[in-house]
């Protein structure tokens, strides 16, 4: 493995579970969306109309949910913050710039990276407890209106967080050339993993 | 109502009392609310409960069931002995100046003459003193301690407010303040109306209740004027009609007194029954009754109401006692009554003690039940479960149903609590093979008949005679039978002889045909009138009840082109009260009928002869054969002056008016072997019940009505919240109610309304107990509240006392 | 819930432009005078029958109150209230609840399916079911706790202050059955004066709290009512200063418009990022490409 060119980052199974959270989230912002502003009501036609995006949205949501509690477990302990990640957060302007001489040594995940991974851990939960609280025909009437009023807010709030974290998410896949065939195929290349998580990759490889 | 709907909105002060006008005429109400807005009016309610009507009024007073006349005899003491009467009126228009007899006297709550054994009176010693010219000796300066006042004033000084307080329940101040507000309608330019219902006559001292109010109106002069009067609302659209037209064993159409088996000839009967003036020149309308008899027999038999036959009078059954629906059932119970045609009626629902009605009718050959709905009576025979708990195998009476229309799948009349005359068209065919009662009864009759004719049997006459000349005989039009209880003269009929000059040939006053009032009625058989009181409301102008004119040009309401009011159009009883001994309306913002020098007139039918001259002295209340408004009456059956009596099952054990041990209870009241020994008494059952009505729901109908049930669908009672907290009930939970006749079972409603009341330094608790729910309908099924109620009535309508007894309750 | 387009769409659910409106109808108002109503219940089965509803039949639950509360099927009931203000005056206070029609309706605000909610230029704010999508959204937007969703179809319900009978000169169901003139209907103008003059003939009698309530933190309603405590209207169970719940105002006002920018923006700072630093990319000897285009 050692020499290889390609290094394995993300088993099938990891992927495999990566992609249905992905395409959850995408119909639950798509849905979501269309139920949260007009300018975007069009979006429900996906659907098959307002009552279907109004019926499916929280079964997506679900799902996505149940299925990023796998990802959340399995990458807990790599996401933990460490003290290289703070000073590497304060050198984000250089990140951003491509300005890496000076970095902090990056593990498996770059600080950007965990950040992510705890928005939407913080995100998702919000989305599905304040989701739950306001789902028809279901719940919505086990709370008083007041709980249900705030519900709303959290979860549009927590919903337009977490879809610009997505964003930046994807960005960050198109921006970091390679990356996206870890996701794709599971592996990465050795270089662009030395490059980018010489940490990791010394962990993976002994070197 | 001696007054009318509309004339409500004429009054400045509303008294609900004995009634809940807005929770049992919410349509009606509208008036009161009109007297609230626009004349400033206020609104009293004196009930058990803060009802619907307390939530809209200005003054609210609890008083306990059965009180009524301790609260009002006390107002009447009130209005005496603060000179708060109107004292003209009392004098002109009341007995209140006319000596009473010899002897009469009350002692210890028996009037003069009572009879323990058969639990009556003997009259002889009440009434008037007459003088040797055949009128009534009267004391105008009213000081004589014999006359009417005198005794009125020492009958009710002993109901002081301490004393109506006690019996009552109601705090003293709370009565104080509404006899002063009572009071202040003795000026003659203030009046006050009552409202009452069952709240009244549902006692066994029911009529005397409405009497005690009467008196009270009368001292007041509120009688006969706008905005006045004492007024009975009517339970549903048309029972005015069915009191007017006659459903019962003690008259004849139109309040006619029944023949009796006294009654050996027309002579006699007639004789009993025609009154003749106690004063000079009054009216005595009674004097009529020959007329208004003999042209109801000319109705009923035609041509075969001859004068060589008294006219048919033989064909009349003479009964030989009271037929009133619990002696009826008594009957059955005793299995002396072996069939009934029970007609828009459901009988085990209505009347009191549900489990004596069912063994009556399970002793019945057979029962025929014609109605619209699937009454309870019409299955009482059918197990359902706890709700009728009977053995189907063990009755053998043989039920026939037949469906009817309801109201609005009919064409016809109602009367209502106005005495208004409303023809409606019906709105739909009725559905299956409903058919109206009339036809119900006619095809029976056409049946019968034949039978007579074919069979023969005993007295076949009444039945083979009967004037039956209908276009389709098995379907009588609702406008032939309206035109013959209007009536018709059958010949021209001719002014009468002038004895000054025999030779001047008679003149057609009234030509053959319809007839336009009773005063064209003849006693020799020349006219047909059903019912005299309705004589004119098909009149040669045709059918008076479908006019529609909404027109009031005097503002008052009277609204004389709409409908037909009983009697002759005439919207307010003896609003000759209306006016001063004068002539002259007593307030000038209400003028109603005055005399003009010549006639009287005003915008309503004047209740006096036109031409009757105020010096006449001609008495406003003309059917009365004094002509004047009696406080002292010996029809009643219980005393001339109204006098508390407790109810037959009551919560004190005294009658704190007397120590009497035999006068608790009204002594006059009719009690069947048995029904004594059902009552319950206050150490078993503790706590004052009553039954009453809801807005939502119409007596025993409306439980088939989805829109009803919707609104009020499930059986309850209500408790204070006292009560609640000394039994442990929590609001809505089942709860078990026992009377010493039965049970029932229903959600407990607790509520600050009910409050119970303190007497006599007791508290007595209170439960409410709403009736409409039963064993059949779309509503929640229920008990029959009646499995509760005592059986005993009025002593003198035999109006079962629903109002007033007792019960126990705990956890289901 | 028919649409009527006669009605002239003032305002329309889940749409920001302006609907049609060159035409003016006359503002209306239905007046509910708390001291007139003795609870009878006719406005309730007049509402069910005009609409052709027909709610289940319940059971008693300690009160007079039935159905026991608004529903799909119940647009309006009675509630009853037994207050003692004053100690030992009992006074049972009775109020017929339902939609307030706000002149500012908090349902129309958070409704999501454009034109499932329409504010008519009279003022009657109007259901139409076929565009709801059963979100609830309106539940949570509406400040009185009014529209309740059917459990058979997914809708949401209320009163319609009988749209089409007001379309056609009818005054509402409610208004016409009333037996004793408590509730009456009109024009906004006319309704809010005879209101004042009621609250003053009240007061007279006594009632010296009486007063209207046409709460003005929704900017005013098309159903008012005459109180006989009208400084304490919490007693039937009314809300004292009732407004868009700022929860709902949040979510539906400032929120909306920032976060759909936001979500755009970042969207665009991606794509602007990538055009102007670029991407990063790696050479198979492990150089960075960018480094060495600085360079």
């Amino acid at each position: 493995m050692s020499d290889a060119k390609f290094v394995e980052r993300y088993t099938p199974k990891e992927r495999g579970n990566h992609w249905i959270v992905a395409l959850c989230f995408i119909l639950a912002a798509l849905s979501g969306l269309s139920l949260f502003q007009p300018a975007l009501f069009f979006f429900s036609s996906l659907f098959g109309g307002g009552p279907w995006t109004r019926i499916l949205h929280p079964f997506i949501g679900v799902v996505m949910f149940l299925f990023f509690c796998i990802t959340m477990v399995r990458f807990w302990k790599l996401n933990r913050m460490t003290d290289a990640d703070r000073k590497w957060m304060k050198s984000i302007k250089d990140v951003v710039m491509n300005r890496e001489k000076n970095l902090p040594e990056v593990g498996k995940y770059n600080a950007g990276q965990k950040y992510m991974f705890w928005l939407m851990v913080v995100c998702m939960w919000l989305l599905v407890l304040s989701g739950f609280v306001m789902w028809r025909p279901y719940f919505a009437g086990w709370f008083p209106i007041d709980i249900n009023r705030v519900a709303v807010v959290v979860h549009a709030f927590s919903a337009v967080i977490l879809v610009i974290g997505i964003i930046v998410h994807v960005y960050a896949a198109i921006w970091v050339k390679g990356t996206l065939r870890a996701m794709m195929r599971g592996n990465v290349s050795a270089a662009w993993a030395k490059h980018h998580h010489p940490g990791w990759y010394r962990e993976i490889s002994g070197k | 109502m001696t007054n009318s709907w509309v004339d409500i909105k004429n009054t400045d002060l509303v008294l609900i009392m004995g009634g809940n006008a807005a929770e049992a005429h919410p349509c009606g109400f509208k008036w009161v609310v009109e007297a609230m807005q626009q004349r400033k009016a206020k609104l009293i309610v004196v009930d058990p409960r803060f009802t619907r009507s307390a939530a809209v009024a200005d003054t609210y007073a609890p008083i306990r069931m059965g009180s009524d006349i301790a609260f009002l005899g006390g107002v009447i003491n009130y209005l005496l002995s603060n000179n708060k009467i109107h004292m003209e009126y009392v004098k002109a228009y009341t007995d209140a100046t006319f000596m009473t007899k010899e002897g009469f006297n009350f002692d210890n709550g028996f009037f003069s003459g009572y009879n323990p054994e058969k639990r009556n009176y003997d009259k002889a010693t009440w009434g008037y003193e007459l003088g040797a010219d055949g009128f009534v000796v009267v004391d105008d300066t009213m000081e004589n301690p014999r006359c009417v006042f005198q005794q009125m004033k020492k009958h009710y000084s002993r109901y002081t407010p301490e004393l109506v307080s006690k019996i009552t329940g109601t705090p003293k101040d709370a009565f104080l303040k509404i006899a002063e507000q009572m009071g202040a309608t003795a000026a003659p330019n203030k009046v006050m109306t009552i409202l009452y219902a069952l709240g009244w006559t549902q006692h066994t001292i029911g009529s005397q209740n409405i009497r005690t109010m009467a008196m009270i109106q009368l001292l007041l002069g509120n009688m006969g004027r706008p905005g006045g009067g004492v007024n009975a609302l009517r339970g549903h659209a048309n029972v005015q009609g069915i009191t007017d037209m006659c459903l019962y064993s003690e008259v004849l159409p139109g309040y006619l007194g029944a023949p009796v088996d006294g009654d050996v000839s027309r002579e006699a009967y007639l004789k009993r029954l025609t009154g003749k003036p106690l004063r000079p020149n009054q009216m005595a309308f009674t004097q009529n009754f020959p007329k208004w008899h003999t042209s109801q027999q000319k109705a009923w038999w035609g041509d075969a109401a001859t004068k060589d036959n008294d006219f048919a009078f033989d064909y009349l059954p003479k009964k030989d006692a009271a037929y009133d629906v619990l002696h009826m059932f008594d009957l059955m119970f005793q299995g002396k009554m072996n069939g009934f045609v029970c007609q828009g009626f459901n009988p085990l629902a209505a009347l009191p003690n549900k489990k004596k009605l069912s063994a009556a009718l399970a002793k019945l050959k057979f029962l025929v039940v014609a109605d619209p709905l699937e009454t309870e009576t019409a299955e009482f025979w059918k197990n359902f479960g706890p709700l009728n708990d009977v053995d189907p195998k063990q009755i053998q009476t043989e039920v026939f149903r037949l469906p009817t229309t309801t109201f609005a799948e009919e064409t016809g009349s109602f009367t209502n609590s106005s005495r208004t005359l409303q023809w409606k068209e019906k709105a739909a065919d009725a559905p299956g093979q409903g058919k109206p009662d009339s036809e119900i009864m006619a095809r029976i009759f056409v049946k019968i008949r034949e039978m007579y004719r074919k069979d023969g049997g005993k007295v076949p006459e009444p039945i083979l005679n009967l004037s039956w000349p209908y276009q389709v005989a098995e379907a009588p039009n609702p406008g032939e039978i309206m035109r013959e209880y209007s009536g018709r003269a059958m010949v021209d009929l001719m002014s009468p002889i002038d004895p000054k000059n025999p030779k001047e040939p008679q003149k057609v006053v009234v030509p053959a045909g319809q007839l336009a009032s009773f005063a064209q009625l003849r006693d020799d058989g020349s006219t047909a009138c059903g019912n005299w009181l309705y004589c004119g409301s098909w009149s040669p102008a045709g059918n008076l009840s479908a006019r529609r004119d909404n027109s009031d040009p005097s503002g008052l309401g009277v609204f004389p082109g709409w409908g037909y009011s009983w009697p002759a159009n005439r919207r307010i009883l003896y609003n000759r009260a209306s006016a001063d001994p004068a002539g002259k309306p007593w307030d000038a913002s209400r003028k109603y009928i005055s005399w003009n020098g010549k006639a009287w007139g005003g915008v309503d039918v004047p209740d006096m002869r036109p031409n009757a001259a105020p010096e006449e002295n001609v008495g406003p209340f003309i059917m009365n054969p004094e002509g004047v408004a009696r406080l002292h009456a010996i029809g009643m059956a219980e005393g001339p002056f109204p006098e508390h009596y407790e109810p037959f099952e009551t919560p004190v054990a005294s009658n704190l008016m007397n120590t009497n041990p035999k006068a608790i209870s009204n002594p006059a009241a009719r009690v069947y072997k048995g029904d004594m020994e059902a009552f319950g008494k206050a150490s078993e059952f503790p706590y004052a019940a009553t039954t009453y009505r809801l807005t939502e729901h119409q007596h025993f109908w409306t439980k088939h009505a989805r829109s009803n049930a919707i609104v009020q669908p499930s059986p309850f009672v209500e408790i204070g919240e006292d009560l609640a907290k000394e039994k442990g009930f929590k609001n809505g939970e089942m709860v078990k109610v026992k009377s010493n006749r039965g049970e029932v079972r229903a959600a407990v409603v607790v509520t600050k309304r009910i409050k119970g009341f303190d007497v006599d330094g007791k508290k007595v608790h209170m439960v409410g107990i709403p009736i409409h729910w039963g064993f059949k309908g779309v509503t929640q099924n229920g008990y029959l509240a009646n499995a509760l109620t005592p059986y005993v009535g009025d002593a003198n309508s035999q109006t079962p006392e629903f109002k007033a007894f007792l019960v126990n309750i705990e956890k289901a | 819930m028919p649409s009527l387009q006669s009605l002239d769409i003032a305002a329309r659910s889940a749409t920001t432009t302006p609907s049609p409106s060159v035409r003016h109808t006359t503002e209306i108002a239905k007046l509910i005078d708390e001291s007139k109503c003795i609870g009878c219940k006719a406005c309730q089965v007049a509402c069910m029958n005009w609409n052709d509803l027909r709610d289940d039949v319940g059971t008693n639950v300690g009160v007079y109150d039935n159905p026991s509360d608004l529903s799909p099927s119940s647009w309006t009931l009675m509630r009853f209230f037994e207050v003692e203000v004053e100690k030992d005056k009992l006074e049972w206070l009775i109020r017929k609840d339902g939609c307030m029609h706000c002149a500012e309706p908090g349902c129309l605000q958070a409704c999501p399916s454009p034109g499932a909610i329409v504010k008519y230029s009279n003022g009657i704010v109007d259901f139409i079911s076929e565009n709801c999508i059963g979100c609830g959204y309106c539940i949570s937007g509406c400040p009185f706790n009014v529209p309740r969703i059917s459990k058979v179809d997914n809708k949401a319900y209320k009163c319609s202050l009988c749209s089409d009978r007001i379309a056609v000169g009818q005054a509402p169901a409610c208004v016409k059955t009333c037996p004793t003139g408590a509730i009456s209907f009109g024009s906004k103008e006319d309704m809010s004066i005879y209101a004042e003059k009621r609250a003053g003939e009240l007061r007279e009698r006594g009632h010296k709290d009486a007063g209207v309530y046409d709460p003005q933190g929704v900017g005013g309603t098309h159903v008012m009512y005459v109180l006989k405590h009208a400084d304490r209207p919490e007693l039937v169970g009314l809300p004292k200063n009732p407004s868009i719940s700022t929860m709902v105002g949040l979510w539906k006002g400032v929120t909306k418009p920032i976060a759909t920018a936001l979500m755009g923006m970042a969207a665009f700072a991606g794509f602007l990022h990538y055009v102007m630093v670029g991407p990063k990319e790696v050479e198979e000897d492990g150089e960075h490409k960018s480094e060495k285009e600085q360079a």
